[in-house]
């Protein structure tokens, strides 16, 4: 997401931002930009992709990785995470993350000034990478899906033990401390990461790597789940995990090629980008486990998916086609490794492998978003002198993100932890969350 | 009478009912069943996550036969269900006291 041109940020605060103002008031005076009805139209079809990404998409892939009797519990948490998010993204999300007014001193963490979508209106528009603009409310309905499935996302690794007050407490608290900042660093003109020319197209250090990072932060804070590691708890149905990934890839559209803002040659980029990088990655894992010794199953093929969608979203409009295949191979097969090996060794419990599958892939993908810019007949859209500049650049900008994330996890856990507790009862647990939290269960036979 | 127990691998089902039944059986009954033997279950993979689990699923074929015959089923359903390899299952033969059938009241080897 980075075209030396200002991303997101709506007409109005790009003649804020601008150092002459008197230019700013006269381009104003001038003829209103309108909305390209062709880039409108897609990016209203890829918000509503995104959409179908969180329900039912996520819901089944993390439920059905979930005993059945945290299958409710679980769908719920990320219906109900995602709606909140919406609610709080218009009243100071956006603002947060893309307000037209920078905050003194803070410009480069946050902004300020379109409380309650105070500023936007139907003729109101956001700029795109070229002189085109899409109209502000489609901008803000397609940033608002990305913070609704990530904070939806952190759920995978807190399933089946964290209670919905504590969820819906939480979900407030992070996007406000960690999500909007961390937006607003990456995305938006003047944020720290944007001016410093990190590359990240649709989300893998805003979405993947943060959503990651909080995750296993917030499984260091819960514990791991009763019985684990020593209990069988083997997914409930593999078969909803399946549908959730299909839905989860088919979205995934919404989220890189409509990352572009427009409907352009680089929105088919990062089209052809989702399709393949996703391809290698699922096959990689099965091959990966097949070296492995054990047979290629669906979940591995499943696993490998995500892992390939993951590695590819920062790098969707930013790498050729065939570095997007290396990206998700080399994001698989380092996910496996992570899930399959490290996970177990160190002793945490990373429920559904938010952090395994979500954080790590988002850092290959970042990090690789480096090299695959020029490589394999990359764009080369960076901003650095050189391939290793702009890596390094990459590199400091996961190190950034994974602080930030950490640490305000951290915080806002600890906060929600003293208050109304993270944890469900132990009865409630060993029951499922499903009738201890809601009072109704997923399958009655 | 004999009352003829036999625990066969589910995929072996069609081949000991086809060799049966050009034996002359005139019933049997099967049903689904989970279990271990010397076999101990096998291992689910699941995200690199290793579970073992307990009971295989077998089919259990039970089968109600006149003394004469008895030890001919045993050898079919031997020979039928053999895959020469660990799991294949178990025949267990019991004395069976009496049978009725309930339709016409028959008794003995005329109610099998």
């Amino acid at each position: 997401m980075i075209r030396k041109v200002l991303c997101g940020a709506g007409t109005v605060a790009a003649s804020l931002l601008l150092p002459a103002v008197a230019f700013a008031q006269e381009a104003a005076e001038a003829a209103a930009p309108v909305a390209n009805p062709g880039n409108n139209a897609w990016m209203m079809t890829a918000t509503v992709l995104v959409m179908m990404m969180i329900l039912p998409g996520l819901a089944l892939f993390y439920g059905g990785l979930t005993r059945s009797k945290n299958m409710l519990s679980t769908m719920t948490q990320i219906g109900a995470t995602a709606a909140l998010a919406m609610l709080v993204w218009i009243m100071w999300g956006y603002s947060m993350a893309f307000g037209p007014e920078a905050v003194g001193g803070l410009e480069a963490f946050v902004s300020t000034g379109s409380y309650f979508l105070s500023s936007v209106t139907p003729d109101t528009t956001a700029a795109t990478f070229s002189d085109e603009v899409i109209s502000e409310y489609v901008f803000v309905s397609f940033q608002m899906t990305f913070a609704a499935i990530t904070a939806a996302l952190v759920l995978g690794a807190t399933a089946e033990r964290m209670k919905f007050s504590a969820t819906m407490l939480f979900t407030v608290l992070w996007l406000t401390v960690v999500y909007f900042p961390i937006a607003h660093m990456v995305w938006a003109g003047g944020g720290l990461l944007f001016e410093m020319g990190a590359l990240d197209f649709a989300g893998g250090t805003v979405v993947h790597i943060n959503a990651g990072v909080s995750g296993l932060v917030l499984a260091y804070l819960l514990g791991k789940r009763k019985g684990y590691p020593t209990e069988p708890m083997p997914p409930h149905s593999l078969t909803l995990t399946m549908v959730g990934t299909g839905l989860l890839w088919v979205g995934w559209f919404g989220f890189n090629a409509g990352s572009e803002l427009e409907a352009d040659g680089f929105a088919g980029l990062a089209m052809i980008n989702t399709f393949v990088a996703t391809a290698a990655g699922g096959l990689a894992w099965m091959v990966m486990e097949k070296i492995a010794g054990h047979k290629g199953s669906a979940l591995g093929f499943c696993s490998g998916i995500i892992a390939g969608l993951v590695a590819v979203t920062p790098a969707a409009g930013n790498s050729g086609p065939f570095g997007a295949v290396v990206l998700g191979i080399v994001a698989s097969l380092v996910c496996y490794f992570m899930v399959a090996k490290i996970k177990p060794a160190m002793g945490y419990d990373d429920s559904l492998d938010a952090f395994g599958i979500h954080g790590i892939g988002g850092i290959i993908g970042a990090v690789g978003t480096g090299f695959v810019n020029t490589m394999f007949n990359g764009p080369g859209n960076g901003d650095a002198a050189s391939m290793m500049d702009q890596v390094g650049i990459q590199v400091v900008a996961v190190l950034v993100a994974i602080a930030w994330a950490a640490i305000g996890t951290l915080i806002v856990g600890l906060i929600v932890k003293f208050t109304v507790g993270l944890r469900v009862s132990e009865e409630t647990e060993l029951a499922g969350l499903d009738i201890g939290e809601h009072g109704e269960r997923a399958y009655n036979d | 009478m004999k009352y003829i127990i036999a625990i066969i691998k589910p995929h072996k089902l069609d081949e000991v009912r086809e060799a049966l039944g050009s034996l002359g059986v005139a019933g049997m009954t099967a049903s689904e069943v989970k279990g271990f033997g010397r076999q101990k279950g096998q291992t689910e993979i699941y995200r690199g996550a290793e579970y073992s689990v307990n009971m295989v699923p077998k089919v259990k074929i039970e089968i109600a036969a006149s003394d004469a015959l008895a030890p001919q089923i045993v050898e079919t359903i031997q020979n039928s269900a053999n895959s020469d390899a660990i799991g294949d299952g178990k025949v267990f033969v019991l004395d069976l006291a009496s049978a009725v059938r309930i339709r016409t009241g028959e008794t003995g080897d005329t109610a099998l």
